[in-house]
């Protein structure tokens, strides 16, 4: 919990800039029979990143890295809104383009645990086919679904709530359950450790990082869903452009180690949900475009730095600066979410 | 590198100058163009892509198309293959603006004209091209303006506009933000109260114009700099409780053929036409440059403006 404080601070400073800003900015009201606000904006466009980040928090926890998530999105959603193009069936549709998100997922797994390439060149391929694929599938145009039912999961509500927002609840409920109260999360540090140790001690470590790519695909695929379903079209050139590297950024925020052998779900929704805080603040403080990227490195620069132990002992010398950074490095990470 | 290329000129020259005569001289009125395209990242460049190949197969052009897959070394090879083939006009619609001069004077010193399409280079030598067929992104600004200006001609309170801009930094973004700000700014009521980029997607579109409802809750006019962040925006304003075309007016630019619907819907107020169908012009500026008459140096594309009702009776016969 200690570790969550910083990016709690600077989520809560960022709203607070906002409130400065905006004085309605934490109203939340009814409307249309839905809940509305600029609060319920940032869960619901942030979900999709969230959903991204939190496979990109297990691929990483192995050690690994997935570049290639972005171009997932864009091919789920693709494929997604050309069956439904055709012929209408949305489950069918959903079914067919999570199917292939995982068959990619796999694909990314066994180059990287099978072949042995490095996961970063390896989710490189297909950070660099997929969006062709994503181009051939919509054949370059951008296909508009008049579909009710599909419009539901990114753009749609369930007992006033967004339904993104839910669905984004489940999968960080089932990840939660399945990495902390069961021994794979414990597997999928160790393999993040040391991969040949842990295998030496029994644990099949290959399963278990093909398993992560596939889960991070998945999660890539329903992210994908979601942004084609709220705007009802699939545009395969700008559909999840960039959001492999948000969701890196939402990890490290989060405090998960790039080198692997620990991760924090907590920590990385919190991270997501920094990121989308910061470019909903960005439109409606009025920064312009022009300086927009400046705003966010500044941002992006500070939050790394208050969260470095050494940073803050250096600056805030405190009386006894070291006694508060060491017991942090070493708590047990714990599931806050 | 560079004397790799002054050699290849050299070599180019000599032969361009030894098949100019027989290439262009037939008098048969058979021309051969090189074209080469920037890639298919839109539906606005496939409808650009086919208005080329449709209206170079009606005027009897034979057509030799490359696509550059939005890398310029790519177009710098097709446009050297285009040299060595020795075509009768070369037209190309430039990745980027700069870094063109090495290329195009060696198509030069081949006397092979070079018809610029869509896109400017930003190259002090003018004679290295015959002309440049492509919109007016300023003029589109204009009009999107004059429309708004027109309707608001009675109101005496302040009108409050947002702007969704395209891409920062990219050349439609910067001149149809300059162009509308040239028309509306002469009067004071109009009041652009934000204005932020939406990348020219729906998906950004519909993001920001949430937080601009949040954050101004009193919007008039909203001028989206093209079709697709005016249609994510629509969204937005559904889901805010508002009527978009209604309680919001809605300014976009480009006319695809989801734009034109919305607009006959009622959902858009107005829309300038930013057309991809330049082939029908492109091939008589190549007729001409072929047989050595004079071209102006600047040619605007043939542009229109659509209102609801015009979008109405159009919408059937567009190909876009």
């Amino acid at each position: 919990m200690r570790r969550l404080l910083w990016p709690l601070l600077v989520l809560a400073a960022l709203l607070a800039v906002n409130l400065f800003f905006t004085p309605s900015f934490f109203s939340v009201e009814m409307k249309e029979g839905h809940l509305y606000g600029s609060l319920i904006d940032i869960l619901r466009f942030g979900a999709p990143l969230i959903l991204v980040s939190l496979g990109m928090t297990l691929v990483i926890a192995t050690g690994g890295i997935d570049l290639s998530v972005g171009s997932v999105v864009a091919i789920s959603g693709a494929l997604a809104c050309l069956r439904i193009s055709e012929d209408g069936g949305v489950l069918s549709a959903v079914v067919l383009a999570l199917g292939l998100c995982v068959l990619l997922g796999l694909w990314n797994g066994f180059l990287v645990a099978g072949v042995g390439i490095q996961p970063i060149i390896a989710t490189l391929i297909l950070m660099v086919a997929g969006r062709g694929l994503a181009q051939l599938i919509t054949d370059g145009q951008i296909i508009t679904v008049n579909s009710p039912s599909f419009k539901v999961i990114g753009g749609g509500y369930l007992l006033t709530v967004p339904f993104g927002i839910l669905l984004v609840l489940v999968v960080l409920g089932v990840t939660a359950f399945l990495t902390r109260r069961l021994a794979l999360g414990v597997l999928i540090e160790s393999v993040g450790g040391n991969a040949e140790a842990s295998r030496l001690a029994g644990i099949r470590s290959r399963g278990i990082v093909i398993t992560v790519y596939a889960f991070a695909a998945l999660c890539a695929g329903v992210a994908g869903l979601m942004i084609a379903s709220n705007v009802s079209s699939a545009d395969g050139n700008n559909a999840g452009l960039w959001i492999e590297l948000d969701a890196i950024l939402a990890v490290v925020i989060g405090g998960t180690s790039l080198a692997g052998g620990r991760f924090s779900l907590g920590g990385t929704v919190l991270g997501a949900l920094i990121i989308q805080t910061l470019t909903t603040t960005i439109y409606s403080v009025g920064v312009p475009p022009e300086t927009t990227l400046l705003v966010k490195a500044l941002v992006v620069a500070a939050v790394c730095l208050v969260q470095s132990p050494k940073f803050r002992d250096k600056v805030f010398r405190r009386a006894g600066p070291r006694a508060s950074s060491r017991p942090a490095a070493e708590e047990k990470v714990r599931v806050t979410a | 590198m560079l004397v790799v290329a002054g050699l290849a000129a050299a070599t180019l020259t000599g032969c361009g100058g030894g098949g100019g005569g027989s290439g262009s001289g037939g008098g048969d009125g058979s021309i051969t163009m090189g074209f080469s395209q920037v890639g298919a990242e839109s539906g606005w460049r496939t409808a650009n892509t086919k208005s080329v190949q449709e209206s170079a197969k009606a005027a009897g052009i034979t057509l030799k198309f490359s696509d550059a897959q939005q890398k310029q070394e790519n177009q710098i090879k097709a446009i050297r293959s285009y040299i060595q083939q020795k075509v009768d006009v070369i037209a190309f619609s430039p990745v980027v603006e700069s870094g063109w001069d090495t290329v195009l004077k060696e198509a030069k010193n081949a006397k092979i004209p070079v018809i610029l399409t869509d896109r400017a280079v930003d190259s002090k030598d003018t004679s290295l091209y015959k002309t440049f067929l492509g919109s007016d992104f300023v003029e589109e600004g204009r009009k999107a303006g004059k429309w708004l200006v027109e309707q608001y001609k009675d109101a005496k309170d302040p009108v409050n506009i947002v702007e969704l801009q395209g891409t920062t930094g990219s050349a439609p973004a910067n001149d149809r933000k300059a162009g509308f700000q040239e028309v509306v700014g002469a009067d004071p009521k109009f009041r652009i109260v934000a204005s932020q980029t939406g990348d020219f997607t729906r998906a950004k579109g519909k993001e920001v114009m949430e937080a601009f409802l949040k954050a101004n809750p009193d919007i008039d006019v909203l001028y989206a700099h093209n079709d697709d962040m005016g249609l994510g925006a629509i969204e937005a304003i559904e889901g805010a409780g508002k009527v978009p075309g209604k309680d919001i007016k809605i300014i976009t630019v480009d006319a695809v053929h989801d734009g034109m619907q919305a607009l006959a819907d009622g959902k858009i107020n107005y829309i300038v036409e930013c057309s991809p169908l330049l082939g029908p012009q492109l091939m008589d500026l190549a007729k001409k440059v072929v047989k050595n008459e004079s071209v102006p140096a600047r040619v605007v594309t043939e542009e229109t403006t659509f209102t609801q009702e015009q979008a109405k009776t159009a919408l059937p016969s567009r190909k876009y």
